[in-house]
């Protein structure tokens, strides 16, 4: 009874998480609400308290958030296998449907106006990415820290002019990150300010 | 195999160190499959992340799917997104227990605070490719030349730029704009 109890979630997880995956355009942090709404507010396998955790790990670790808060959700609802298939249920559904485009790329994209529409939209697409990184870079200089500005120039004129790796960038940000977060944090422990 | 060993490592890689979700991973897609290994032209790439703005999934798994397929077949793709999903894994279960322990992840925070800078000047650089890409038409930014200088796709840039940052357009809604916009202009120009 027990078994059959279990193995009816698993098969519910899958559902939920393919159909959140298959309908989350763009990805990134939308999916928390949705799936608030679904197993917090619909389903009750977890409360608030619980998502807001996941949503803050999810966004703590490398990785799509999608597919972090699935494995995360999977397995506080049913262990190991909870996670397996929920990481299953968000990873299909790109997928499937990319296996498909990839299938009709090549002749599509030889064909005279998909070519066109494409080179239009390529302007549009580097026009959302200079969107993003206006919005990121305005929230980074309203910290104030000089640190984090300097980090960022620093970081940009690797990467443009010296075509160093971006692992490397981010290897060696993180390693400034951590220690500046140790001194904050014993800055504030002593009852410091920093 | 060796590819699907390639394939697995090179979006092992893109897993691992694609902090700050969303645009994160792809300044790291863009050196792996662009810049170390010959698998897609920065043409193909843009292609990619268009098409991931359009349909639902992050840029990692589809960009993984897409070159997985491309270079090894399904195997490819299946070998591609196995290694992009890995790091997650183990990672994110690693935090939830030392979360559950300490219920802190104050460190955790302040380092991917530190990371925020990095991930700006990574996406920045990696928009910067797309730029030359849609304005000159260049592969890399070191071939870009003003005599190839596309003034309707620098037109569709600035409009498209506009929409999105002074009247919050869907970015969805402006990359079809642009791309029908496109079609409509290139046409005219006899293109």
């Amino acid at each position: 009874m027990k078994r059959e109890m279990h193995w009816r979630r698993l098969a519910q997880l899958f559902r939920e998480t393919f159909l959140i995956s298959a309908f989350t355009f763009g990805g990134g942090f939308v999916i928390v609400p949705l799936m608030r709404k679904k197993f917090v507010e619909n389903l009750h396998w977890l409360d608030d308290e619980e998502m807001m955790d996941i949503a803050a790990i999810a966004q703590s670790s490398p990785g799509a958030i999608v597919v972090n808060a699935s494995i995360l959700l999977g397995y506080r609802v049913a262990g190991v296998a909870g996670g397996l298939v929920a990481v299953l249920g968000s990873v299909l559904p790109p997928l499937i449907i990319l296996s498909v485009i990839s299938l009709f790329y090549a002749a599509f994209r030889n064909n005279r106006y998909v070519s066109l529409v494409m080179r239009g939209m390529q302007a549009g697409v580097a026009a959302v990415v200079c969107d993003v990184v206006l919005t990121m870079g305005q929230a980074l200089l309203k910290t104030r820290r000089a640190l984090y500005i300097v980090m960022m120039a620093l970081g940009f004129g690797a990467a443009v002019f010296f075509d160093v790796n971006a692992v490397a960038v981010i290897l060696a940000c993180g390693l400034v990150g951590a220690w500046d977060a140790v001194r904050r944090h014993r800055g504030r422990k002593a009852g410091g300010w920093v | 195999m060796i590819q699907l060993l390639e394939l697995f490592w090179s979006f092992f890689q893109v897993g691992l160190f694609s902090v700050g979700g969303g645009y994160a991973s792809m300044p790291l897609i863009q050196h792996q499959v662009v810049e170390l290994h010959p698998w897609l032209t920065m043409g193909e790439f843009a292609d990619i992340i268009t098409i991931s703005q359009m349909t639902p999934g992050p840029i990692a798994i589809n960009s993984a799917t897409f070159v997985g397929i491309r270079i090894a077949g399904l195997p490819g793709a299946l070998a591609a997104t196995a290694g992009c999903v890995l790091p997650s894994c183990i990672i994110v279960l690693t935090l939830a227990w030392v979360y559950s322990r300490w219920r802190n992840l104050n460190i955790m925070q302040g380092i991917l605070q530190g990371l925020r800078p990095a991930v700006v000047a990574m996406i920045a650089s990696a928009g910067l490719s797309l730029a030359a890409l849609a304005l000159f038409g260049s592969q890399t930014l070191g071939t870009v030349r003003w005599a190839d200088f596309d003034w309707a796709a620098a037109v569709l840039f600035a409009a498209a730029l506009a929409a999105l940052r002074k009247w919050k357009q869907d970015p969805i809604a402006v990359m079809s704009g642009t791309g029908a916009v496109g079609l409509a202009v290139y046409l005219l120009l006899g293109q």
